[in-house]
């Protein structure tokens, strides 16, 4: 018993009692779970988490980073060779088809003026090489070489040589994690080629990708090539993405479309971060005056 | 199965750099990237684990809670996913440190492989229920290689707690 006035000898301090301690600290996390994986608020802590452990990664990496450039250094003579006389066939194979690609795109900006349509947006490509999986075996992810310095942004697409493989999902100043295509909560808006029908995209937990949503008496069938139809605003429209593969009728008011990737989806080493050129410029803040332009700034639109 | 009431070596107390640098380099060991290899051992709660049995009065549930957290930051997990795991770990760890400390070393290991497996458990349950995909029941297999080398690692955290044995004829202790 203690009276006031007098604490218990500070050998007894124990601090909180253990199973309190637990239920505080499984209070924490679990709020924490909800914040990240419902609401996504702990991207700020992770960032700045990040950059604390950085240098650790880095140092846990070596050996690894290590182990791949020996074996590129290793790699044999008739490799090279073998994988150059391939890299030659596809070059001819795209020196013509670019020097066809120049004069439809030059055709093309002439129909769309003619047209009075906006120009087609710009691409620009960041050249990147898949380092590794990601450590968590619950999702399907991929890290990448390039990351913030680089130019690589959230929400852009990756794409390898085929076709699109995933999406940007996080990015560290020097690295960044691909969500890939397979991965179950990785949605892709999508559309038919044939027959222009849209739709939404998804890993099916099992390797394979599964077309949601689509009504029965569709037109789709086995075979048929599916693109991105660029309807999020992130993607640009036109890549490749998967070919349908079979389409049954479930139990359901929707057809089970099962596709496969047109793209080496979980093998792919070289990849290109594909984005818009330039950022939408920012819409002014509601009551602040748009700046006029003066007339030596404005050019003739071209 | 009975405990062995063989008394161990007088050990000296654990430095705390020591104990930190244990900690930190089983962090490293979990950066890793070794991609979807299964069967390797989880380094991080190995060690938690060991030090909440060995001492349990510095090392627990708030260390767990911290070392976890990182770990979820370093592997791109949910956050508070490895935390929440190995608080409940340390908690299980700590509150049977007295008991274990009697075994032998195939049976402490035999005590660490269900507290690996549970911790193991509650982050397939935490992220079953937020959606993502079941990994397979080999996940499960790198609580059992963690359980196997349970014993060389202690013994490679005890080493520097050794002290020489010299041995004093007129004192035997």
């Amino acid at each position: 018993m203690s009276l006031a006035g007098h604490s218990p000898p500070p050998i007894f301090h124990h601090g909180l009692a253990p199973r309190v301690r637990l239920f505080i600290l499984s209070a924490i996390c679990v709020a924490m779970l909800v914040a990240d994986l419902r609401f996504g608020y702990l991207e700020f802590v992770r960032q700045v988490a990040t950059v604390v452990i950085h240098p650790l990664q880095r140092m846990a990496a070596a050996p690894v980073d290590f182990a791949r450039n020996a074996a590129v250094y290793f790699a044999t003579l008739v490799d090279v060779q073998l994988e150059n006389a391939e890299l030659r066939r596809s070059q001819v194979e795209s020196a013509q088809r670019l020097l066809r690609f120049e004069q439809l795109e030059h055709e093309n900006a002439e129909l769309r003026q003619l047209a009075g349509l906006s120009q087609a947006v710009t691409l620009r490509g960041v050249g990147a090489e898949v380092l590794y999986d990601a450590a968590d075996p619950f999702s399907r992810k991929v890290i990448l070489d390039k990351g913030d310095h680089h130019g690589v942004r959230s929400g852009l697409a990756v794409v390898d040589a085929r076709g699109l493989i995933g999406q940007v999902s996080r990015v560290y100043p020097v690295q960044s994690e691909v969500t890939l295509l397979t991965d179950r909560e990785q949605v892709v808006p999508v559309k038919v080629e044939r027959s222009g029908m849209r739709g939404i995209l998804s890993g099916d937990g099992d390797g394979g990708l599964e077309m949601r949503f689509v009504p029965v008496g569709s037109d789709i069938q086995p075979g048929d090539r599916i693109v991105t139809s660029g309807l999020d605003g992130l993607f640009v429209a036109g890549l490749p993405v998967a070919l349908v593969t079979e389409v049954s009728a479930a139990n359901s008011p929707h057809l089970r479309v099962a596709c496969e990737p047109v793209a080496r989806v979980e093998r792919a080493v070289q990849v290109l971060v594909l984005g818009p050129e330039e950022p939408r410029p920012s819409r002014p803040e509601r009551g602040q005056e748009v700046a006029q332009p003066s007339p030596a700034d404005t050019r003739p639109a071209e | 199965m009975h405990p062995t009431h063989r008394s161990n070596r007088i050990l000296q107390p654990a430095r705390s750099w020591f104990i930190w640098f244990s900690l930190f380099a089983a962090l490293a060991l979990t950066y890793v990237p070794t991609g979807r290899l299964p069967g390797l051992p989880d380094w991080m709660a190995l060690v938690l684990v060991f030090w909440c049995i060995r001492e349990p009065r510095r090392v627990g549930m708030t260390t767990a809670f911290f070392f976890g957290l990182l770990v979820d930051v370093g592997q791109g997990a949910a956050m508070g996913q490895h935390a929440l795991a190995y608080v409940v770990m340390a908690y299980l760890a700590t509150s049977l440190s007295r008991r274990v400390l009697w075994f032998g070393t195939l049976q402490q290991s035999l005590h660490v492989l269900p507290m690996l497996l549970l911790a193991q458990a509650i982050m397939v349950a935490v992220r079953l229920l937020a959606g993502a995909e079941f990994p397979g029941w080999s996940y499960f297999i790198s609580s059992f290689s963690a359980a196997l080398v349970w014993g060389p690692l202690g013994l490679m955290l005890l080493l520097p707690q050794y002290q020489p044995v010299d041995r004093d004829e007129n004192r035997p202790i």
